[in-house]
């Protein structure tokens, strides 16, 4: 059956799992918070977040981090309900 | 409640657009209830904006590892435990 790219339960790889831990940088943990406020306060909610994440393209999904996924969610969603313009937050960090 | 504990079910094969929460992996595989869990609103309309409502029992629903996995060489009695919505079920019994 034809799946999506994050659909990968017992998708067939050589490759070994990658167990290695690694710290955790500052915009991380404040992407965790964010997305953790923005749902207490209804702004996203837990299916939605998920459907952004699922809508990345298979290559940027497989570019992407953890937490870069959550960032791309939480920008596609915002976007897509007006709190956030289109490039908006592309031209506040070019600042 | 459409299943009890007990019952065999088949998990839907149809593909889906959107966020749903039936991995493709058990599409199509039959296995047994064990329990029935309160019900929860509906992630596939929710995830587009919408209350999610009705909600939707959710059942945890036991396979077959070989049945899922065609090399599977592990033990046969192995189990794998999955919760799957009800609109995803089908009787198989």
């Amino acid at each position: 059956m034809e799946r999506a790219v994050h659909d990968r339960g017992g998708w067939p790889t050589d490759a070994p799992i990658d167990r290695s831990e690694h710290e955790l940088d500052d915009w991380e943990i404040l992407m965790d918070s964010l997305l953790g406020a923005l749902e207490k306060r209804s702004a996203v909610n837990v299916d939605e977040f998920r459907r952004g994440i699922e809508s990345m393209s298979p290559s940027a999904y497989e570019a992407a981090t953890y937490y870069e996924r959550w960032l791309y969610s939480v920008e596609t969603i915002l976007t897509e309900k007006g709190v956030l313009t289109p490039g908006e937050l592309d031209a506040r960090l070019a600042k | 409640m459409r299943y009890r504990p007990g019952q065999e079910v088949r998990v839907a094969a149809r593909p889906h657009v959107g966020h749903h929460r039936t991995p493709a992996y058990l599409k199509g595989k039959t296995g047994t209830v064990m329990r029935v869990h309160p019900s929860f609103l509906n992630p596939e309309s929710r995830a587009n904006g919408k209350d999610g409502l009705p909600k939707q029992p959710l059942y945890f629903v036991s396979f077959q590892q070989s049945d899922i996995w065609p090399e599977y060489r592990g033990d046969p009695a192995d189990r794998l435990y999955v919760d799957v919505f009800e609109h995803w079920l089908d009787d198989a019994g």
